[in-house]
This record gives structure tokens, sequence and C-alpha cells, in this order.
């Protein structure tokens, strides 16, 4: 995988992090108003830079969540375990 | 429905193999207290959860659990990788090769097999709970000995990482504990 390849997803990673913490801190905490501000500014970032990567590598994910180009892309990218 | 996500929620960079190491990881990959026990545990009980909060906690942290059971096959999956069998037999592993080549087998760190019998369901939430707060803590127990036991500086991050979403786990799960408790004691009539 290129450098930057990996840089961007390293990005989508961290950022995805902080999504998933906020939202288990969330399930337990629904009426606080500053992480959820958090969550939503998190979720945005998130959703540009996905779209970003989906459009230079590839799907992160199918089943209708993103598009792919022709040939069907899917298969062709190298999976986490042989990064 | 789940979706699955080409990426793993944390990196893993291991820089050589390591049988012994990959042996020993598979006390997460397929132990009493695995990701996978956990990823099953928790997605199982979440049906009988009495209240909103619970039922999606358990639904997201589940859902996390199969993420990290996902990183521990990617660990085992390169630590193995191009290893011959002779090696595999120094380690011990001549018994998986056996039966697994150099697969990634749900298995223990003794090579016994996953069995649903580690995952606890009761229908009682209080109990439930208890029970998950105690898998995150066994859980967190098992990644600092796997600290300790590993040399692999990519290995070492990867397991703190996971160890300290052990702990985050279990502060989360003994806050629905108390809103469970809450709820069951508001319900009284006296």
């Amino acid at each position: 995988m290129d450098p930057q390849q990996l840089q961007m997803l390293s990005e989508i990673q961290q950022l995805e992090f902080v999504a998933v913490e906020l939202t288990l801190y969330l399930d337990t905490h629904p009426d606080e108003q500053e992480p959820l501000n958090e969550y939503n500014k998190a979720t945005g970032q998130l959703n540009q830079l996905k779209v970003q990567y989906e459009s230079l590598y590839g799907p992160l994910a199918v089943y209708g969540l993103s598009p792919s180009k022709y040939p069907w892309q899917w298969v062709e990218q190298p999976w986490p375990w042989d990064i | 429905m789940w979706i699955y996500e080409r990426k793993l929620e944390y990196p893993i960079c291991v820089t050589q193999p390591d049988v012994r190491m990959a042996r020993y990881l598979m006390a997460q990959y397929g132990g009493p207290d695995s990701e996978l026990s956990a990823g099953v545990r928790y997605l199982t009980q979440r049906y009988t959860m009495p209240t909103n909060k619970t039922k999606g906690l358990l639904n997201d942290i589940g859902t996390e659990e199969l993420a990290h059971w996902e990183m521990i096959g990617t660990m085992i999956y390169k630590l193995l990788k191009g290893v011959p069998v002779e090696q595999l037999e120094q380690a011990n592993l001549g018994s998986h090769f056996t039966e697994h080549d150099h697969a990634v087998y749900p298995a223990d760190a003794n090579g016994v097999p996953w069995t649903a019998a580690y995952v606890q369901a009761t229908g009682d939430p209080v109990t439930d709970l208890h029970e998950d707060m105690a898998a995150e803590q066994k859980a967190r127990t098992t990644y600092e000995h796997l600290i300790r036991l590993s040399v692999d500086p990519g290995i070492k991050d990867a397991l703190r990482f996971l160890r300290e979403r052990e702990v985050v786990h279990f502060q989360r799960f003994g806050e629905a504990l108390n809103e469970v408790q809450e709820e069951l004691t508001r319900k009284k009539v006296f």
C-alpha cells in the first residue's frame, strides 16, 4: 500500500475511533450536549474524508454504502490483514 | 444487519513472524475471555436488556468486539505467515498444524476449541451486566500478561490499545448497571 493511502487510512482510523468512543459514551450519557457536538463534528469530518479516500482507492464498504468504478473494485483492494 | 468496513479499528504493524507470540494471542482469539466470546456474549444478551440505553450499549460494544477479534486474527495471521512446520512444532503448534495448517482457528493458547459455554446469558440484566464487567476485567488482565510476553513494539502497541478498550467498556457497563438498578428500584410499588 502506498504511503499516501496508508496516511489517509490512518486519519480515517483516528477520526472513526473518536466516533466509536463517543458512541459508547453517548449510549450511557444521551443528555450531554458537548460530547454530542464532538460526535457530530467527527462524523462530518469522517464522512468527508471517506468520500475523498474512496474516490482515490475504492470503496471502504459495499452492500450499497459506496459506489464502485468499473471493474468491481472491492475484490481488487488489499484486505486489512494483508497490509 | 452489519456492514463490513475494509479497515482495522487500529493499525497492526508486525515486523517479523513470532510463532510463540501467535500461540499466546490465541487466548484472545478463541479463549473463554476472548474477543469472540465478548462479541457473541453482548450481542446475545442485548435482546433481553430492559432499557434502551442498555440495549444500545450492548449492541455497540458487541460490534466493537468483532473489530477487536479481527485485530487479534490479523496479528496471529501475520505472526504465523510463512513460518515452516519445524518452527511451529518447536512452539508447540505441531498439533495446530496437523488440523489447521496456518489457518487462524478459534481455539485458546492451549489449543482448546472455542465453545458457546464461554457465553453467559441469564436473562437477568443485573446478573448479565455483572458478568460483562467481570469479563472486561479478565480480558484486561489477559492483555497485561500478553503485553509482558510480547517483544515486537507493533504488537505491544496494539495490545495496549486493546487493554485500554477493556477499561472503557468496564466503565460503560458500570454506568449501564447503575441505570438498570435505578430503573428496577423505581418500578417497585410499596
